[in-house]
């Protein structure tokens, strides 16, 4: 593989990406909104964290899950769905190369993600702590679990599938994620939640994020999904 | 050495054989045409020149290369045109060539390459927002911005306006020229026509005709006419002693070996029977006779029934007019 190619085509797929209006608006437009507005008013009780300090790491973890898999899983279906993928196969680029250049191109996205999200946490009074090498441990290790699971999600359903289904866990995932709400608010499902990939960052950050240990059974869920997403997805897509 | 060896190919899907002992070459500064019915397996035997599908059985090399176990190595010197696909909606034609460019050591000029599709005007529109027919010569530019060696084209103008057609010939012909090696699909036999130096029809999977459009078209010597009238064909072999086929709406064909001596004493009995000449022609079978005889050889009984349907309407207009 070569690096010149890969880096055109990183290149070409964060500016196609920074175009398409919806995706600016899940990856971009919801955290902020929502970073704000908990921030500023408090709905739910929210325990011994309130405001931003709460909704801060919860909506870090949101625009992580909305690059990697909802942006990335979307636009990947898309591509296979049009022939992009088996076209570029056909190319000295080649499959391999094209999936790293995606990858670096949504690196560069949640770089922009979270330079701009916490610019706003800092402005709204958020102080972060000094945990912070192990809270972007976390939210790469979650990055990668969420790149699985859109690229399982783009390699194995029809586009529109896979457009409304990253959508739906988009969702899902603010609900039952400990973005909005705390998980011990949940009652019976937060035993489930905690399963997933999206509350284990959240149960990692939050603590993180105002000074203390993450539990380790969250890190352990995490390096999982973390493990679970990309060879599954390796394993299962098809180009066509 | 050929640049394309296809030896003994058999592609099977499942049950269904898709492709069924193909051989063939292609040379250097040779267009060679897979002509065949949609189904006959023309897509299917680029997929594997390509490397996108591994042979059931027999080989295939493109430039000495195996093109699936050498893929990443092939893919410099190769150029491929998939049927109306694999183009980013989102990117217009001029960004779409200069990403596919750098993909490449040595690439064509995307400005140049824009100019000689014809696609200047419209080098900042998103693909999705061009016409059936321009998006056709995206591919094809896109095709051929690495300076390929080989290029496989499939179906490279379907759904192309004339004009466009002409503009996609010429851009093959000068390819040719250049010393690239060329296979293209089409179900169109006027494309095969134009453009080959050698075509291959292929129907069901397998090869059943194949040389240079003079080869295909002389191997069978008739006089052909077409008359006004239906005309008795056994008072003509009663009288003349020749044999006289239909092949289409008051189209008939007579088998011979001498035309010359066919000719004077047919017209003469057509005169005789007062039947008008539409026209009137000897030399071997065009190439869409020779496809359809190859690839339908059920349609010769079609043939006489649509015939005799034309025959129940002429009278029926003659009554009527």
């Amino acid at each position: 593989m070569k690096f010149r190619p890969i880096w055109a085509q990183a290149v070409e797929e964060l500016r196609m990406t920074l175009e398409r209006g919806e995706t600016l608006l899940v990856t971009f437009g919801i955290p902020i909104v929502l970073l704000i507005f908990f921030a500023k008013v408090s709905v739910f009780s929210t325990g011994t964290l309130h405001g931003v300090a709460f909704v801060a790491p919860g909506i870090l973890a949101l625009a992580v899950m909305s690059s990697s898999m909802v942006s990335l899983g979307i636009a990947t279906g898309f591509e296979r769905s049009y022939g992009v993928l088996r076209r570029i196969g056909m190319t000295p680029l080649g499959r391999r190369a094209l999936i790293s250049a995606k990858i670096l191109a949504i690196i560069k996205i949640e770089v922009l993600q979270m330079i701009i999200l916490s610019a706003i946490a800092f402005g709204l009074g958020w102080h972060p702590g000094s945990r912070l090498p192990e809270a972007v441990a976390a939210l790469i290790l979650a990055s990668i679990a969420f790149g699985g699971i859109g690229l399982l999600l783009a390699g194995t359903l029809r586009a529109e599938a896979t457009l409304a289904l990253a959508n739906g866990l988009y969702v899902i995932f603010l609900l039952i994620g400990g973005i909005i709400f705390p998980l011990d608010k949940l009652g019976a499902f937060a035993s489930f939640a905690r399963l997933l990939p999206g509350a284990a960052l959240t149960n990692i950050l939050h603590p993180l994020l105002s000074g203390a240990h993450a539990p380790v059974s969250a890190w352990i869920i995490l390096g999982v999904w973390a493990v679970l997403g990309p060879v599954s997805a390796a394993r299962l897509f098809r180009f066509e | 050495m050929p640049a394309i060896e296809v030896r003994n190919l058999t592609v099977h899907f499942g049950d269904f054989c898709a492709v069924n002992d193909i051989s063939f070459d292609v040379d250097m500064g040779e267009v060679v045409t897979l002509l065949g019915p949609n189904g006959a397996g023309k897509t299917t035997t680029i997929e594997t020149v390509e490397g996108f599908r591994e042979p059931g059985a027999g080989t295939v090399r493109v430039l000495g290369l195996d093109p699936v176990t050498d893929h990443s190595r092939l893919m410099d010197a190769l150029g491929v045109m998939l049927q109306g696909l694999g183009i980013y909606p989102q990117l217009p034609p001029l960004r779409a060539l200069r990403l596919f460019g750098a993909y490449y050591e040595n690439p064509r000029d995307p400005s140049e390459l824009l100019e000689t599709v014809n696609l200047t005007h419209v080098a900042k529109t998103p693909a999705k927002r061009l016409s059936g027919g321009e998006r056709q010569r995206l591919a094809l530019a896109l095709c051929l911005v690495g300076r390929p060696k080989v290029v496989l084209l499939d179906e490279p103008t379907s759904g192309i306006d004339p004009a466009g057609r002409i503009k996609v010939r010429s851009i093959i012909s000068g390819l040719r020229d250049e010393g690239v090696a060329i296979i293209l699909t089409t179900h169109e036999l006027d494309e095969a026509e134009r453009l080959a130096d050698r075509v291959i029809i292929i129907s069901e999977g397998s090869i059943v005709s194949s040389g240079s459009i003079q080869d295909l078209t002389r191997t069978s010597n008739a006089v052909r006419f077409q008359t006004t009238t239906p005309i008795d064909r056994e008072m003509l072999t009663r009288e003349l002693n020749i044999m006289v086929e239909i092949c289409g709406s008051l189209s008939y064909r007579v088998l011979t070996d001498d035309p010359s001596r066919v000719i004077a004493p047919l017209t003469a009995w057509l005169a005789t029977n007062h039947h008008e000449i539409l026209n009137l022609r000897s030399g071997g079978d065009s190439l869409e006779e020779i496809y359809l005889a190859v690839t339908q050889p059920q349609l010769n009984d079609q043939r006489v029934r649509t015939s005799r349907i034309s025959r129940t309407r002429s009278s029926r207009r003659a009554r009527g007019g």
